[in-house]
């Protein structure tokens, strides 16, 4: 190299760096400031969809924005109609439902909805050849039949209750989807629905774009341009949200405190189903113990696990069923207690060593408690409930791993674990507590086996009377305060800081999953600017 | 030599592909629980088999890599399980904007540096000397997150003059060059300057080294005006051993894009990466591997190359 190219060399690489630093310099300051249409909105979303494609499981518990369910839930998880055009009519003792579908809709392409994109979607969904890991979900469904175009028929294995709650899930074009590779097609990122929004863009790992259905059978929405950022990183998404990129975006508990004071962001605290619970193996010695139970459900303080690691967003939990649902039991609430732990402990023949640790036969009362590694929610309840029950005398010792290294573990040690599907109470416990499921993947992690609750599970599951499924679900809730299954601790509310920008916004009841459009955009296409 | 290490290629890659097949076959991680997510928190063991079975993870080792391998080799790379397209697909999406990313961020880091590198030799021991190497030693120590954190803390909220994050503004869909330029802007100086104390200190060591050696001296002695040492002595053996530096920085250019484009939401391929590791998605997985492996192999033929022709006492088959 002489030095006149190396000169030359620098020159350029000076020049280049300058031109680069001033064109960055004189760009305009668009992101910020009120002047923003308000026809747009831009949301920070911590999760990104594998995929768009229904009949991979991408929405099946309703609010897809491109897709509509035959069925849809209101602000108050209440079903109504989307694309049947009514509540389906049903027969044969609980096992034919059948669907009259709503006149007149079409795809954003153009091309219209009929029966035949119903029987598709739900025949492709339970097609072993499909990858779809929330099968299961529509385990109770035989058969699927078109009647007429405008008329479907399901064929229950069973009568099965809460089947409505589950056609809420996404209808896919026969004529799109039918043509390609379910598991890897393009329809997987470039979805076609008859929904208020039509994707228009995926940047992968950056952000998805909606623009307005013009053609939405619901009519046009008034915010025409969608945007979900993706920001796995919590505090670069408060940082977004600080600078105005954002309107609203969800944030952990301490995150969303640093927004208290800001006059022109509100925080909405969705109330949910996501509950933090302990699973109490039933093939440990110490756990399986019905009194070692009793007495866990009775030391752990829930209210403190909610003030202290849920910042008061949050409520203590008694099992699946929240306190403040219509299908809590009253009476079924456990105060903090530790006298009479100690009490049932002590009476139970446990009792207490020279390191505080109770013993009965030889017995240590320990256990290891796992919890994911990284996930600080599940590690600070872990160690609250360590804490607590060491006051009993009973000893957790905890310990963090994935998922594949807790599962192997999962047989004979507790793990801190999380759920909640606010649809039906079926949907979460029959899971949780049925003992034909003791083992089974990831249900019924306790091993959990009590007849009495067996049998009122299938009753609530296959009567329709709402007087009598409330009374079954009663009747467990009653018999887990006798006998518990898991020592449930809280359940956590899901905060989302949003721009005042916009007027009336509301959350749904939300399940233990963070959808896409779970959140105050569970209804964007309903939004109206407050000015 | 190009031509024979091109052919020394192939086994490296090979070795490399199955190599991170069979570490992804003894990793604790399930490509099943991996592709199901959540829901496979609620799924059936059954449904749990069919997936296993449908996702060909019930394969022994070996029969998956070749299957992989024969495939790749006909132009198919498979399919994606953790993003559920073609791997195809996701690398010619993606592949694009992490160039985009690195190159201005690796010509930067290497002129800025050299720059730098420089100054501080010319005058080793000097106030301007120490800060610049102290500044080097405390960039070095900084990892690439953290800056992108103070960046977007600093570019976006306290100036505001630059976005936080993402490939075009937030609201808005089309890509025109110009937001492409500013959204690059602080995730490439990002990038840039977690590179650059490498290059200012091996400048530094270098050059400054080749100001104390004989010839220059001399030339100093002959009454040869400075810069003329500095330039027609000093630089020439002193930049040699940067040549070597810019291929042996590829593999860190690589990690280093991989946090900052997490950081910035840059739909680029090493966001992709992370994808694919964490859920042992075998086919995108190797053909990344690939991919990288390939780019440290060209990177230090590249320095070889460069430090023959710097040099012609190096003999290319040496």
């Amino acid at each position: 190299m002489t030095s006149r190219s190396i000169r030359r060399a620098v020159a350029t690489a000076l020049a280049a760096t300058t031109a680069l630093t001033a064109a960055a310099c004189a760009a305009p300051n668009e992101g910020r400031g009120s002047s923003k249409p308000t026809d747009s909105a831009v949301v920070g979303i911590a999760y990104e969809p594998e995929t768009l494609s229904p009949l991979l499981g991408y929405g099946k518990d309703g609010n897809s924005k491109i897709f509509d369910g035959l069925l849809t839930h209101d602000a108050g998880m209440h079903l109504k109609p989307a694309l049947a055009a009514a509540l389906p009519k049903v027969t044969d003792g609980g096992t034919t439902y059948t669907y009259t579908l709503r006149p007149g809709v079409t795809f954003s392409d153009g091309k219209p909805f009929t029966a035949d994109d119903v029987v598709f979607t739900y025949d492709t969904i339970l097609d072993e050849k499909t990858n779809n890991a929330s099968k299961a979900e529509l385990d109770a469904l035989d058969t699927v039949e078109k009647k007429d175009d405008r008329t479907v028929v399901f064929h229950l294995k069973y009568p099965y209750a809460p089947f409505a709650e589950r056609t809420v899930l996404p209808i896919a074009p026969r004529h799109l989807a039918g043509r390609q590779d379910v598991n890897t097609g393009p329809f997987t990122t470039h979805p076609v629905g008859t929904g208020p929004y039509v994707l228009t863009n995926w940047s992968k790992g950056e952000k998805l774009t909606f623009t307005a259905n013009p053609h939405y059978w619901g009519g046009t929405p008034k915010v025409k341009h969608l945007t979900m950022a993706i920001i796995k990183d919590d505090d670069i998404r408060a940082t977004r949200l600080r600078s105005g990129d954002l309107d609203g975006a969800i944030l952990p508990p301490e995150l969303a405190a640093t927004f208290k004071t800001d006059n022109n962001r509100t925080t909405l605290a969705a109330r949910t189903f996501d509950y933090r619970n302990v699973t109490l193996p039933s093939a440990n010695p110490v756990t399986g113990d019905r009194a070692v139970r009793r007495a866990l459900d009775l030391a752990v303080d829930r209210q403190a696990m909610v003030d202290g690691i849920l910042s008061g967003a949050g409520k203590p939990a008694y099992g699946p069923v929240p306190t403040d649902s219509p299908w809590f039991a009253k009476g079924t609430e456990r105060p903090h207690d530790l006298g009479k732990a100690q009490r049932l402990l002590d009476d139970a023949g446990w009792k207490k060593g020279p390191d505080g640790i109770r013993a009965k036969n030889g017995q240590r009362a320990s256990f290891t408690l796992w919890y994911l590694s990284g996930d600080k929610l599940r590690q600070e309840h872990a160690l609250a409930f360590a804490s607590d029950a060491k006051k009993a005398g009973i000893e957790a010792k905890v310990e963090s791993g994935t998922w594949e290294a807790i599962e192997p573990n999962m047989k004979q040690d507790a793990v801190l674990a999380g759920g909640g599907s606010p649809a039906d109470p079926d949907f979460d416990q029959y899971l949780l507590l049925h003992s034909s499921l003791a083992g089974d993947g990831f249900n019924n992690m306790s091993r959990y086996a009590n007849k009495t609750v067996d049998d009122q599970l299938v009753t609530a599951r296959r009567t329709d009377d709402h007087t009598a499924r409330k009374a079954a679900y009663d009747t467990i809730q009653r018999e887990l305060a006798e006998d518990p299954a898991y020592t449930f601790l809280t359940h956590v509310d899901h905060l989302y800081v949003v721009d005042n920008r916009w007027k009336d916004l509301t959350t749904q009841v939300e399940p233990h999953d963070h959808g896409l459009a779970s959140g105050p955009w569970w209804n964007a296409e309903d939004w109206q600017p407050a000015k | 030599m190009t031509a024979r290490r091109a052919l020394t290629a192939v086994p490296v890659l090979l070795a490399v592909t199955l190599g991170v097949f069979a570490l992804a076959a003894a990793s604790p991680f399930d490509p099943v629980r991996a592709y199901a997510g959540t829901a496979g928190l609620t799924a059936s063991q059954e449904n749990l088999d069919q997936l296993r079975h449908n996702l060909g993870a019930d394969q022994p080792l070996l029969t998956h890599w070749w299957h992989w391998l024969t495939g790749a080799l006909t132009g198919d790379l498979g399919d994606s399980t953790s993003l559920r397209a073609p791997v195809s697909q996701v690398i010619g999406e993606r592949l694009g904007w992490s160039v985009l990313l690195c190159a201005p961020a690796f010509a930067l880091a290497m002129t800025a540096g050299t720059l730098l590198g420089v100054l501080a030799a010319r005058r080793r021991g000097s106030p301007l000397d120490r800060a610049i190497t102290a500044t080097a030693y405390a960039l070095e120590a900084a990892p690439p997150y953290w800056l992108g954190l103070l960046a977007v803390w600093l570019g976006a909220l306290k100036l505001g003059v630059l976005p936080a994050g993402g490939l075009t503004d937030t609201g808005s869909d089309l890509a025109t060059p110009g937001q492409i330029a500013r959204h690059l802007a602080l995730p490439a100086l990002v990038l840039a300057v977690s590179q650059l104390p490498w290059f200012v200190l091996y400048v530094r060591q270098g050059v400054g080294d080749a100001l104390e050696e004989d010839p220059v001296r001399g030339a100093r002695a002959r009454g040869l005006r400075e810069r003329t040492v500095l330039y027609r002595h000093a630089l020439r053996s002193g930049l040699l051993p940067v040549l070597t530096l810019i291929g042996s920085r590829v593999p860190e250019l690589i990690t280093g894009a991989l946090l900052v484009e997490t950081v910035f939401s840059w739909p680029g391929i090493a966001a992709a990466t992370v994808q694919a590791a964490t859920g042992v998605d075998f086919p995108l997985l190797a053909a990344l591997t690939v991919l990288a492996t390939a780019a440290v192999l060209a990177g230090n033929l590249l320095s070889d190359l460069l430090y023959g022709l710097a040099d012609p006492r190096v003999g290319f088959d040496g």
